[in-house]
């Protein structure tokens, strides 16, 4: 994780060029009311979907329901039956109240490091409902939610959170970088964008053995300044890679706005370039995240290529938590968006529909909270693997070498230097 | 048997194997309709077809990268690097990616996959068509790397390291490309991976090569046999992740001397670790320092390569210098 130095920098140091950002504050459009105007988007429509315009920006923002929880004006709600509507908001409920949990187990000092996802939830787990269960999810480091939602255990997490004996990785990795091959989640690392063209090559493979699988790949808004992530969306272009490019953009990159990341308009714009789809979605509205992610992976399957799909969100709480978001960014800015929560709002529209009340919610926590709790007291008793599991899966098989430096280890271990 | 050059010996290979396994794909930048520019996998598209045999836009992060989500999905791919010094900007990717899936995901995910990669200097190349940058690749804890010198190895080799159950950087010496003929067995045979091969017997010094510097080392070894009365044993790695450690310390308990030959800097090359390893396993056996002729700690030179290269007359110098320490 990158986050670690974030500390270190002093708190008046302003990472933004002097020269960046002309635009008085009321201008940003974060700050704005994201329910300026509604209107049906020629682009949006491949989607079947209705847009609303936030900014007077070119292309629209897909959407469902409205901050306060209401449908749209217009806007067809996908048919999902209840039970896969609770679940999505069980997973969403689920990732919150993990993350609030493991933050605290952080700072008392009983993990070493935590990534939460608080404001991203919507955009995380609605695209995972969108893929099937044989499609690859290939995430960033934020995307735990997702991995609930396909049945990565609780028990698995906090395993691995823990680094102990039944770690599933064996205790090889910071907090937070799982993967579970039996669940198609592929392995989390920290270096940002490098998983992305990965993406292209599980997507080809299933495409040249006749299979119709989509891969999905995560990752932040900050990612899209690297490399990676224009080798990856080009090379999806050529070949029709049957990918979804799903970028958070939670308008931070740690410490670093969106408007420094980039100068092009959109983030889903780049889209253009490469000859894939583009499209911006609210990526607080589960729903309509589902939508676009449904219609691209629909798209892929069918063989008419990638897309790159923009969900614009907010990312709540610090990069990780190894630092503090108060050093770089305003309360007011903050509130704005909490009002905008992806939770929340699926909560109201959900006890619209009928399909909720305040008794089962507060039933839910209840259950939740036991869950975790269960959980961490479990993981945090299992003591660590044992010690050859640092030289195992190096290699399929070890050879000589660290076969001789498992020895060297193992002697000194039982010697008397102390 | 037919008589082939390292060239026709990894096409041969690469065949060999696309007909047995129809996971293995290759591609790369100019490998498909053109056959690569050392063309190597000449022929491969049209008997393959351009879903296994395939051009790539010209992206050396996104050919391994592309090579890492395939392997972990099923296939075996071979991606072609086309120059051993363009390797760099996919080294993230084999560096952070492909060498830890297995580690980073408890064994539960692995990048079984060979990225093949013309190095070495000797063809006037210059700084971007010579480099030899094993060492990098060597440090790196889950890739193997692997260099052979002649046709028969390259085409075993080769087959073993695509079979490999881990990401192998399959390093080929292009001054030898056209240069080594030899025979060549037809259809299918594997050399194993992790094992030296003795190419000369000897009993006063040990010469330890591999690729490029194995024939350089195999014609000092004869001069210095007529001229000054040495006579050198002489170890062909071909497996330089892992390597061979009983053919090393069976070669220099016997002799006594040890003298390392390779192209790349000298300076934490991979001189310096089998120095290091000999001198910690077979202190005792040595009646010399180890010594290394080595390309010299400079980026590689165009006027003077061959004397930025080892020669013959270098390792020669080394040989005596080893005998009469």
């Amino acid at each position: 994780m990158r986050g670690r130095t974030i500390l270190t920098r002093p708190k008046t140091q302003d990472p933004r060029p002097k020269t960046q950002d002309p635009r008085p504050k009321t201008q940003d459009p974060r700050l704005r009311d994201l329910e300026t105007r509604v209107f049906r988007s020629p682009k949006l429509s491949q989607f079947g979907m209705r847009g609303y315009n936030p900014s007077g920006m070119s292309e629209a923002i897909a959407g469902i329901i409205d901050e306060k929880g209401k449908v749209r004006s217009g806007a067809v709600v996908p048919e999902i039956d209840r039970d896969d509507l609770i679940r999505l908001y069980r997973a969403m409920l689920l990732n919150r109240r993990v993350d609030e949990r493991m933050l605290k187990l952080q700072r008392q000092g009983r993990i070493s490091f935590y990534v939460g996802a608080a404001g991203e939830e919507g955009a995380i787990i609605g695209s995972a409902f969108a893929m099937q269960d044989d499609d690859w999810l290939i995430p960033c480091y934020r995307e735990a939610g997702a991995a609930f939602l396909r049945g990565y255990s609780l028990k698995d997490f906090t395993n691995q959170l823990y680094g102990n004996l039944e770690d599933e990785i064996k205790g090889r990795q910071m907090p937070c970088h799982w993967a579970s091959r039996e669940l198609r989640l592929a392995s989390v690392s920290s270096p940002v964008g490098s998983q992305i063209p990965h993406a292209n090559g599980f997507g080809l493979a299933a495409k040249f053995t006749g299979r119709k699988e989509v891969a999905l790949v995560y990752f932040g808004e900050g990612a899209t300044s690297e490399g990676d992530f224009h080798v990856a969306c080009n090379i999806a272009g050529v070949f029709k890679a049957p990918v979804v490019f799903f970028c958070r953009n939670n308008q931070w990159a740690i410490s670093v706005p969106s408007e420094v990341q980039t100068a092009s308009e959109t983030y889903a714009i780049k889209a253009k370039a490469y000859g894939i789809e583009g499209v911006q979605v609210d990526g607080n509205d589960v729903l309509a995240v589902y939508q676009v992610t449904v219609e691209a992976a629909e798209r892929a399957r069918r063989g008419e290529g990638a897309t790159l799909i923009e969900a614009i969100t907010y990312r709540q709480g610090a990069h990780t938590s190894s630092d503090d978001p108060r050093a770089y960014r305003s309360d007011d800015e903050v509130a704005v968006w909490k009002k905008r929560d992806p939770i929340e709002r699926f909560r109201i529209f959900l006890v619209d529909q009928g399909y909720w009340s305040a008794a089962q919610d507060k039933k839910l926590e209840e259950e939740l909270n036991e869950e975790i709790q269960t959980a961490v007291r479990r993981a945090e008793k299992l003591g660590p693997p044992d010690i050859e599991t640092v030289f195992q899966d190096v290699f399929a098989e070890m050879p000589w070498h660290l076969r001789e430096q498992l020895d060297e280890l193992n002697e000194t271990l039982n010697s008397e230097v102390e | 048997m037919p008589v082939m050059n390292i060239i026709q010996a990894v096409n041969d290979a690469l065949r060999t194997e696309m007909r047995r396994d129809e996971r293995v794909v290759v591609f790369g930048e100019d490998v498909g309709k053109f056959g690569g520019v050392f063309r190597a996998t000449q022929g491969l598209q049209e008997e393959f077809g351009s879903e296994r045999v395939f051009d790539t836009p010209l992206a050396e992060a996104g050919i391994v990268g592309m090579a890492i989500g395939m392997s972990q999905n099923g296939l075996r791919p071979v991606p072609e690097i086309q120059f051993a010094d363009f390797i760099y900007p996919a080294i993230d990717q084999i560096v952070n990616e492909a060498s830890k899936m297995r580690y980073r995901s408890g064994g539960q995910l692995s990048c079984p996959f060979v990225i093949r990669t013309p190095y070495g200097g000797g063809i006037r190349g210059g700084h971007y068509h010579s480099q030899s940058p094993e060492a990098y690749l060597i440090h790196t804890p889950g890739l193997k790397v692997v260099v052979p010198s002649n046709p028969s190895d390259a085409k075993g080799l080769l087959i073993s390291s695509i079979r490999d159950e881990d990401p192998v950087v399959f390093m080929e010496p292009k001054r030898l490309y056209r240069a080594a003929r030899g025979e060549v067995a037809e259809g299918d045979y594997s050399v194993e991976l992790g094992k030296a091969a003795l190419v000369r017997e000897g009993g006063d010094i040990t010469i330890l090569a591999y690729g490029a510097m194995v024939p350089t080392a195999l014609d000092a070894a004869e001069k210095a046999a007529a001229v000054d009365g040495i006579d050198s044993e002489v170890l062909d790695l071909r497996t330089l992740m892992p390597y061979d450690i009983t053919a090393v310390l069976e070669s220099v308990e016997k002799t006594g001397r040890a003298v390392i030959v390779h192209e790349a800097p000298r300076t934490c090359g991979f001189g310096a670790e089998l120095a290091a390893t000999i001198s910690e396993k077979a202190l005792l056996s040595l009646h010399s320092p180890v010594l290394r002729v080595t390309g010299f700690d400079t980026p590689f030179p165009y006027t003077f390569e061959s004397e930025y290269l080892p020669n013959e007359r270098r390792i020669r110098k080394a040989l005596r210098d080893s005998m009469n320490f």
